[in-house]
């Protein structure tokens, strides 16, 4: 009796499952969206994220301020009803400047990490597919970018290029030079999964209706890649973003009168500041301390649902 | 072994002329007279011209790059607009001070992250796990200038506890003794940040690793064989997770200076960093190549360092 009892159970947890299964088919992308669900610090961050995209994309609405509208009668203001963060040595309010920097500092990340998904998957994707000579030529290419030094090549770069681009387009500047300088890394994945995924039938498949390379390599091999480049391109925007501030916050990013976390801590440069006026520089510092480890979060927590191998 | 090194040494070669050729040409796109930053205000035409002359700025681009670049195989960088000596005279000393403020943080770095991330992985999601692995997301998501700024705010302006500036007190000539401690007093507070920084990456990195190697068959062979935990951890795992460690320790090297630059303007480090921004700044142009050769170069080498270490570790990779 035990024995049939023992039995029986399992095969009606084994019915139960089937029959949630066919209720719902799940698609890899749903498999990778419960994965992720179960992560829980990756879904706070998530949440968190959301909040602070929410209130960054809404800054014209919610900053009391104009950004940049100066007001003479009330400068270095500490904070009050009226000014949350005080104001600057210009009378500006602080808090209406860390909203709209936010904005900055997130749309760099974002559109630096879209050029390196570019190029680096173009690059990665002709390397793996084609093999070869183009493979040998395009590899040697992306180990000299990636023997770059970064930072000082960034710096200089910036600082050169920088001198004849004014103030409010400078951050389209930072955002070409990340974008071009860190897309080796992306390449050389894309490029090894490419490799073994061109050996697979369904390229085959593809050739012999006769599909064009370019178009085998966009529709057919890019998309099976796409798990790594996601889980790659998010965790590429926290390095952007804190790249960023770095090159703002030495006066070599995105220049003042725009705002941007990283420049506005430049107040903190100021031993006066840095002693008497704290609000000036740590919230910016924190804004960015809290987006990108949230975006980091975000990123462990797709890998572990995409690539189970990790 | 050796054949190998050498052969890779020669790969280095075109790929160093490439960033020399790129190095150039950024800093030569720079608008703006080089010549004029350098000279009296007052002088005449004909004293620019004469100046450019001397220089050699009057050459086409290409001989212009052929002169700098046989110059510098010899040594010789031109002189730094800012010390007004000659740049092979100027870096030793930041080098010197760089080395001064990292090497010690790195080999701490090392020797504590490397047995922390084993026992991270090996004991996956426990509570130690748990602990560094929350240690490690912070402090890879902190901006390292602004965790100095704030060491600043709480330990050496509200609590006088660090000087904040700066490797060793102005005007208080010590010796001895006394002055290793000053230099360590002023290495505080850029240490802490260099140590956590560097352990949360490491840690991160070591156990990553470390789990890729656990989760393979021949250490569920190694343990199915009745071998001891230990020996299958440290002798069997370890080994293997070795490799991509290496890696991590190549890439080490270049960052030992270049990833300094923010913490070494923000404390006014005397260091390679701190005098890159400068140069930036203040537009030291042979200063500024010399100096982005010289990272190149450590990159370079680091990665070089990395493979070596790979061949020697891993039998497998030497054959290619």
């Amino acid at each position: 009796m035990t024995e049939r009892n023992t039995g029986i159970k399992p095969d009606d947890k084994i019915d139960q499952e089937i029959g949630e299964a066919e209720q719902e088919i799940l698609t890899p992308w749903k498999l990778v969206r419960r994965k992720f669900l179960k992560r829980k610090p990756s879904v706070v961050a998530l949440i968190i994220l959301a909040f602070i995209i929410l209130v960054v994309a809404l800054a014209p609405i919610i900053s009391p301020y104009d950004p940049n509208e100066l007001d003479m009668t009330n400068t270095k203001q500490p904070p009050s009803k009226e000014h949350i963060l005080g104001t600057d040595e210009l009378g500006r309010d602080n808090f209406s400047r860390v909203l709209y920097g936010g904005r900055v500092a997130l749309q760099v990340g974002i559109f630096a990490v879209i050029i390196q998904v570019i190029v680096g998957s173009i690059i990665g994707g002709i390397a793996g597919y084609y093999g070869g000579w183009i493979d040998n030529i395009l590899m040697r290419i992306t180990e000299v970018f990636m023997s770059f030094p970064f930072l000082p090549l960034v710096i200089t770069i910036s600082a050169v290029v920088g001198v004849s681009i004014p103030a409010e387009h400078k951050m389209y500047l930072v955002m070409v030079i990340l974008g071009l300088l860190s897309w080796p890394g992306l390449a050389r994945m894309v490029r090894g999964q490419i490799l073994s995924l061109r050996e697979q039938e369904f390229v085959l498949a593809a050739k012999a209706l006769g599909i064009k390379n370019s178009r085998i390599i966009v529709r057919h091999l890019i998309p099976n890649t796409v798990g790594y480049i996601v889980v790659n391109a998010t965790l590429g925007v926290a390095s952007a973003i804190l790249q960023e501030s770095a090159l703002s916050f030495l006066g070599l990013g995105v220049a003042p009168p725009v705002p941007t976390w990283g420049n506005l801590i430049q107040y903190a440069r100021d031993i006066y500041n840095l002693q008497h006026r704290p609000w000036l520089w740590i919230p910016p510092g924190l804004c960015i301390f809290a987006t990108v480890m949230c975006i980091n979060l975000i990123g462990d927590g797709l890998r572990d649902a995409i690539d189970p191998k990790s | 072994m050796l054949r190998y090194i050498g052969r890779r040494l020669l790969q280095l070669i075109p790929v160093i002329i490439l960033i020399s050729i790129l190095i150039f040409t950024i800093v030569k796109a720079t608008p703006g007279d080089p010549v004029g930053s350098n000279l009296d205000p007052r002088a005449t035409a004909e004293q620019r011209q004469a100046e450019r002359a001397r220089l050699g700025l009057d050459k086409p681009i290409p001989v212009q790059y052929w002169n700098w670049i046989t110059r510098s195989v010899q040594g010789d960088f031109g002189d730094s607009y800012i010390y007004k000596r000659p740049v092979i005279e100027v870096i030793p000393d930041f080098i010197k001070n760089s080395m001064i403020l990292n090497i010690f943080v790195y080999i701490f770095a090392f020797l504590v992250s490397i047995p922390i991330g084993i026992i991270t992985a090996v004991r996956q999601y426990s509570k130690t796990d748990n602990f560094f692995s929350a240690f490690s997301i912070i402090g890879i998501s902190m901006p390292t200038f602004f965790f100095g700024l704030l060491l600043i705010y709480f330990f050496g302006v509200k609590n006088q506890w660090f000087p904040i500036s700066g490797m060793e007190t102005v005007g208080k000539n010590i010796e001895g003794l006394a002055h290793v401690k000053d230099v360590l007093n002023h290495i505080a507070l850029p240490g802490i940040v260099l140590i956590i920084a560097n352990l949360a990456s490491l840690v991160r990195y070591t156990r990553t690793s470390m789990l890729e190697v656990i989760n393979q068959d021949y250490i569920r062979t190694a343990r199915s064989k009745g071998l001891e935990e230990k020996v299958v951890i440290y002798k069997h795992a370890f080994r293997n997770a070795l490799i991509p460690i290496i890696t991590i320790v190549g890439f080490t090297i270049p960052s030992l200076f270049s990833g300094a630059v923010m913490l070494e303007t923000v404390f006014n480090w005397p260091g390679i960093g701190r005098v890159l921004v400068d140069a930036v700044n203040l537009r030291d142009y042979n200063l500024l190549m010399a100096l982005n050769m010289f990272f190149a170069i450590l990159t370079l080498l680091g990665n070089l360092l990395a493979d070596i270490g790979y061949a020697l570790v891993d039998p497998r990779i030497r054959v290619d």
